[in-house]
């Protein structure tokens, strides 16, 4: 699994679900991002929730897939 | 931002910090973390400057010489700390409100000097932490709780301002292009002399929601459709620039004397050495 969610810190506003060009992740319902159904295998690794969330709530851990 | 700069550069026990869910001050924060990081500067080498406003919190997260000072002061309060300590590397993070409406006099006169500070303007164009009053940085025509019935008041181009009154660099970038954002406050912190950079960024809480756009993600992708690269913008006709603004290094120029070499300079002249 090559993205690590500190869900404590995520406050699910969604900023990594819409720029990912993958379409890996999801809100839940608990307000929390996650990797979304189906979608386990899809992280290119390219950064993008990483870089831009605001909450330092997920991480992409290279070549760790 | 990567975890090892959380690590290294934030404070134990303060995450998760105090903005709203989808504030873009967190992306901000993280994009001067890294620059910092990047220029391989030793955080005791560094002060971190904030005045008051939900961006101004900033200061307290992060791990080197901090203070949160007062409302619009903390370029006085910077160029003191810079005078007294020169090679410090004085870092401003400040509001738009704080730095254009109760510190604009300190921004002009903090540029006419020539005080080499690197300012980090979060321009969210609204007072976030007050409850969405309007700023001089709020665009005409926006809804805030000052003005149910829109503003009519035109906006500052901070960085038109901060260049005017002397600023030797300014740049713009945004909380959604994070890598220019990075690479500006990089350069800004190596020029030597006033720098200002200003980092666009989101409110959804009081801006977003009053200006009917609250989605964090939809304010980000708004930064992206609306902002275009200083190379293009120059190619550029006024209508062609209507709506949008530029981002990039806007200009930078290293022809006027640094105001603590200028101040070292008599230091030496009153204690008779000879320059
Ligand atoms: C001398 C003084 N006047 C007014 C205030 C109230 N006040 C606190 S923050 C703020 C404005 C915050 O807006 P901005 O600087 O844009 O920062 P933001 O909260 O949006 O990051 C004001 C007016 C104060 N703290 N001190
Ligand atoms: S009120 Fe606005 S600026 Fe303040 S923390 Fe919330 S979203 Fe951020």
């Amino acid at each position: 699994m090559a993205l690590k969610f500190v869900t404590a810190r995520c406050k699910g506003c969604g900023i990594c679900a819409y720029f990912c060009p993958k379409k890996v992740l999801t809100v839940t319902e608990l307000n929390k991002a996650a990797i979304a159904e189906g979608k386990e295998n899809d992280c290119i690794e390219c950064g993008q929730c990483e870089m831009r969330c605001p909450d330092y709530a997920i991480f992409v851990e290279r070549g760790a897939k | 931002m990567k975890e090892a700069l959380v690590e290294k550069y934030f404070r134990a026990g303060h995450l998760p910090h105090l903005w709203c869910p989808g504030c873009g001050n967190g992306t901000v924060l993280g994009a001067i973390v890294t620059a910092i990081d990047n220029r391989g500067i030793d955080k005791n080498d560094v002060a971190f400057i904030s005045g008051i406003g939900c961006s101004s919190r900033s200061s307290g997260y992060v791990d080197f010489n901090t203070a949160n000072t007062v409302h619009g002061r903390a370029l006085p309060i910077a160029t003191g700390l810079k005078m007294a300590n020169p090679k410090l590397n004085v870092i401003v993070a400040s509001g738009d409100g704080d730095c254009s409406a109760i510190g604009g006099n300190h921004l002009i006169h903090a540029a006419r000097r020539n005080v080499d500070l690197t300012l980090i303007v979060f321009n969210n164009s609204i007072y976030g932490m007050t409850g969405g009053q309007y700023s001089p940085l709020t665009p005409v025509g926006s809804r805030a709780t000052t003005a149910p019935y829109l503003t009519i008041e035109p906006a500052f181009d901070i960085l038109d301002l901060a260049r005017a009154a002397g600023a030797t660099f300014t740049a713009r970038a945004t909380s959604y292009h994070v890598p220019l954002l990075t690479s500006v406050i990089e350069k800004g912190i190596a020029h030597k002399g006033f720098s200002v950079i200003e980092a666009v960024t989101a409110c959804p809480t009081n801006f977003g929601r009053q200006n009917k756009i609250a989605a964090p993600a939809l304010m980000m992708a708004w930064q992206r459709d609306h902002a275009v690269m200083k190379a293009k913008w120059d190619t550029m006709t006024d209508a062609e620039r209507e709506g949008k603004f530029p981002v990039g290094v806007l200009s930078e120029r290293n022809d006027v004397k640094e105001y603590t070499e200028a101040y070292d300079e008599i230091i030496r002249r009153a204690q008779g050495v000879s320059a």
